[in-house]
């Protein structure tokens, strides 16, 4: 038996980070606005408590707040020819539950990508020639660097992003990224202040000549008043911030930035613990109805509206697609379908430094804090002769010193016993950790589909994830890894080792939260999922906003430039479609 | 926590689970519960053989020196008892739909058995491997390099337990779980007196770093916190 509901302008599924700021611009634009969240309510000052929330065991280890797999579990599988099996704990990536999403317990690292990324395959193919994409179907994203520009500047306002700019209309500034694209102006806050780990390694890498700069934060340096009016503290170091909620109102979420905005219009109600299954369609299935969700007693519910916005993380607007029939779901041997297609994640590596006569002191962190060099990023390096296409940041962003997860020891330590007491005393506080977070190109065997045998609660199929480093990422990384062991040579440190990606991705060891592709945007039907304002080629009044619009990742957080092409589709919605509602904005 | 606006949408269906949120931000005081602290010494899983068990492997895990008690001096057996007895040890979170099948290394665990269970079953196969190597003598009472010998065998999969326990992948818990006993904020029952982070120096529960962000490379001067409070202000409370 389903209950049916009173008609909405507009029903949001997911209220993380996009669905609470679609839901903000169109409940201004006076729509009438309903958003459906699996998870609880949250607020900083209930759910987030400075009683409870440094506590390692219980949010980071065991999780606490994130979605767990009971609810919602995805198998996986590294290609075809094996048997995908459920992550019966997710690992690799921690997907959020819950008002705010994952925008609750990120780190913070706040990026722009540039605009030889929104055109990765001309890009490529105008200065190296086709065949050093081969193998890859990298594509163009149907956007360009200088029109999402305009929209980045709005999400980092919003947050309070403390950076400082390297490029602000064409003139290179001192101190900032010098790779980046122009910027209008420069970010709301100042940097954050360094800790030692951060402002030795800027010390030897620009010794070496690279270019190293504050990451951008989300961890904000100074207390701020956002657009909205939302007020926001300085942050304070405490240590506990990716896979917490901040205590202080310092860490740009939902929480911090949109809700309290959000919250004052009658025209907008949040519905949680409810779990939407599907999107209706109408007989034809070029039109979408509405949705439906269970509440948390599993009674089901129909909410009919005019226009649907899947904002529920890129993997799970994939999988609603799918249950739903919008779209085609993606064919690895045909290479038909584009729902699944262009499934990409990170590829990352890591270094650590080990001496004998330092304190870092790693308790003393924040998720985004740290310095960046961006010389092997994307495309700003010549790759002519090195066999890869793609870069990796190098991140020196020591993000915590919680001792149950965080204890790097020097290769062949043992892992327990005498011996290994006094070299985690010893290296504890005396180790210099950093890492490479370099690009994932879409390849034709990496994508997302349904699970022909493992069934969520409610007995419909989990996402299936067929995925692994593809050979060019792989060159890529030992490549960046190479420049990290040049890092670590100049460092004088007396003892480093390097950890490299290999084949094989393994889903138990937590890699990022940075799963992209699946719906992604284009300007060909054929070959993407949603337009370039995101809205589904097949179900015009659907559209789909998160990082499965990315049609290949590059080698930085995806965050700033979700939020960008969210304030950017909301802006299409408001000013284009809502003239004619239910028209497609791109002609098929 | 109904807001107006919304109550005639849910109106209908009075008895409807999930909450509406309109108008206005929710306001409940404290909704993030806070641990109950465990008690020093509960046993309510372990039997008193599994726990002499277990606190003879633990202790040659965090084995006592200078730099710090033992691991079951540290309550990391009463830490991993009481964890056994939560949604941890039922794997409540876990997706344990079947069928339940092999996988390889880059899919995670897939057994069937819960951390409870597996306990339960490992303690017991480590328990009749020892006795049939030394008849009549238990592990606990084997030298310390006897236990440091089979834990390594173990760690390096060269064991063949009965009942078809995975000695390895019993291994890898049990040194994961002692870690996080020793490690984890002592309200769970591990870390006592805070042993495992004065041995590493980190602060706890401290949460504003502010003033010591610029003290490159000096010391931080303060002894660590819990969130139940410093040791200190509890004794001097009474
Ligand atoms: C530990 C961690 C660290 C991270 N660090 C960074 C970082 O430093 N920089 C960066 O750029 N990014 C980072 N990220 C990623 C970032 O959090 C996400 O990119 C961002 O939150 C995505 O926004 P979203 O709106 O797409 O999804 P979310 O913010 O996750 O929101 C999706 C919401 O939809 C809900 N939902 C899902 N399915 C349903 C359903 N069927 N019915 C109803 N509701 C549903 C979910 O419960 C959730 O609340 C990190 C993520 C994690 C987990
Ligand atoms: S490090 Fe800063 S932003 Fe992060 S949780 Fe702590 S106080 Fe908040």
């Amino acid at each position: 038996m389903t209950n049916i509901l009173p008609r909405k302008d507009v029903v949001i599924v997911g209220l993380g980070w996009t669905g609470s700021i679609l839901a903000h611009e169109l409940a201004q634009e006076g729509l009438d606005v309903v958003a459906i969240e699996r998870g609880p309510w949250r607020d900083t000052a209930t759910s987030f408590n400075i009683g409870v929330m440094p506590d390692e065991l219980r949010f980071a280890v065991r999780r606490d707040l994130f979605l767990q797999p009971r609810t919602e579990a995805i198998t996986m599988r590294n290609n075809v020819d094996q048997v995908a099996l459920p992550m019966r704990d997710y690992g690799s990536f921690l997907p959020g539950n819950g008002v705010g999403g994952a925008g609750v317990h990120w780190n913070g690292q706040t990026w722009r990508f540039w605009d030889s990324d929104f055109r990765t395959r001309s890009h490529l193919v105008e200065r190296y020639g086709a065949q050093a994409i081969e193998g890859l179907t990298v594509q163009d994203w149907g956007v360009t660097g200088a029109e999402l520009e305009e929209y980045y500047d709005r999400f980092e306002y919003l947050c309070g992003i403390s950076g400082k700019a390297g490029n602000i209309n064409g003139t290179i500034q001192p101190g900032g990224n010098p790779f980046e694209d122009p910027r209008s102006r420069d970010y709301p806050l100042p940097p954050m202040q360094m800790t030692y780990g951060p402002s030795l390694f800027a010390e030897i890498t620009s010794g070496m000549g690279l270019h190293p700069f504050p990451c951008p934060s989300a961890n904000l340096s100074q207390n701020y008043v956002n657009p909205l009016g939302v007020a926001m503290s300085q942050c304070s170091y405490c240590g506990f911030c990716e896979r917490f909620g901040c205590a202080n109102y310092a860490k740009a979420s939902p929480q911090t930035t949109v809700l309290p905005a959000l919250m004052r219009f009658s025209n907008f109600e949040a519905r949680t613990l409810c779990e939407v299954l599907e999107v209706n369609l109408a007989p034809g299935g070029e039109t979408a109805r509405g949705v439906t969700y269970v509440d948390s007693s599993n009674e089901e519910y129909f909410q009919p509206a005019d226009l649907v916005l899947l904002c529920a993380y890129g993997l799970f607007n994939v999988r609603l697609m799918m249950l739903s029939g919008i779209g085609e779901i993606y064919d690895p041997q045909t290479q038909t379908g584009t729902v699944g297609r262009n499934y990409c994640y990170q590829t990352n590596a890591s270094a650590k430094l080990f001496f004998d006569d330092k304190t870092f002191n790693p308790f003393i962190a924040a998720g985004a804090l740290g310095q960046t060099c961006d010389d092997y990023n994307g495309d700003a390096f010549d790759h002519s002769g090195l066999g890869f296409v793609g870069g990796s940041g190098i991140n020196c962003l020591p993000t915590n010193g919680r001792p149950i997860e965080t204890r790097y020891l020097p290769h062949h330590t043992p892992r327990w016993g005498s011996e290994w007491k006094k070299a985690t005393a010893k290296y504890y506080s005396n180790t210099l950790h950093f890492t490479s977070q370099g690009s994932s190109y879409a390849a034709r065997g990496n994508y997302l589909d349904l699970d022909p045998t493992y069934k969520d609660r409610h007995g419909r199929p989990l996402l299936r994830m067929t995925f692994d480093f593809t050979d060019n990422d792989v060159r890529m990384s030992d490549w960046v890894s190479d420049r990290m062991e040049d890092i670590a040579k100049a460092s004088g440190a007396p003892k480093y080792s390097i950890s490299r990606v290999a084949k094989g991705w393994n889903s138990a060891v937590y890699q990022s939260t940075h799963n992209v592709g699946g719906a992604i945007m284009g300007a060909d039907p054929a070959t993407s999922a949603v337009n370039p304002w995101l809205q589904s080629w097949d179900v015009p009044n659907v559209f789909v906003i998160g990082a499965s619009a990315f049609p290949q990742n590059t080698g930085k957080n995806p965050t700033g430039t979700v939020g960008a092409l969210a304030f950017r589709t909301a802006r299409a919605i408001r000013e284009q479609y809502l003239r004619n509602p239910g028209a497609a904005l791109v002609p098929r | 926590m109904l807001g107006s606006a919304s109550f005639a949408a849910l109106s209908l269906k009075p008895q409807a689970h999930g909450a509406t949120v309109s108008g206005a931000l929710p306001w409940k005081a404290f909704s993030a519960d806070p641990p109950e602290p465990v008690p020093e010494g509960q046993r309510l899983f372990f039997t008193e053989a599994e726990a002499e068990l277990l606190s003879a492997i633990a202790d040659r895990i965090v084995p006592a020196d200078e730099l710090s008690v033992s691991a079951s001096e540290a309550g990391c057996v009463t830490f991993i008892d009481a964890q056994l007895m939560g949604s941890y040890g039922s794997a409540s979170r876990l997706y344990m739909n079947g069928p339940f099948e092999k996988g390889l290394a880059t899919q995670g665990y897939q057994g069937s058995q819960t951390p409870a269970e597996r306990y339960r079953a490992g303690l017991a196969a480590i328990a009749a491997h020892v006795e049939a190597q030394t008849p009549g003598k238990a592990f606990a009472a084997w030298s310390a390099d006897e236990q440091d010998a089979l834990l390594k065998e173990l760690e390096a999969d060269k064991v063949t337990l009965p009942d078809g326990v995975d000695g390895q992948a019993f291994f890898e818990l049990m040194l994961k779980n002692v870690m996080e006993g020793f490690f984890a904020d002592p309200v769970y029952g591990g870390n006592r007196d805070m042993a495992g982070w004065k041995m590493v120096g980190f602060p706890g529960a401290r949460y504003d770093y502010r003033p010591f962000v610029g003290q490159h490379n000096q010391p931080y001067p303060f002894d660590p916190m819990s969130i139940m409070g410093n040791a200190d202000w509890v004794r001097k409370g009474g």
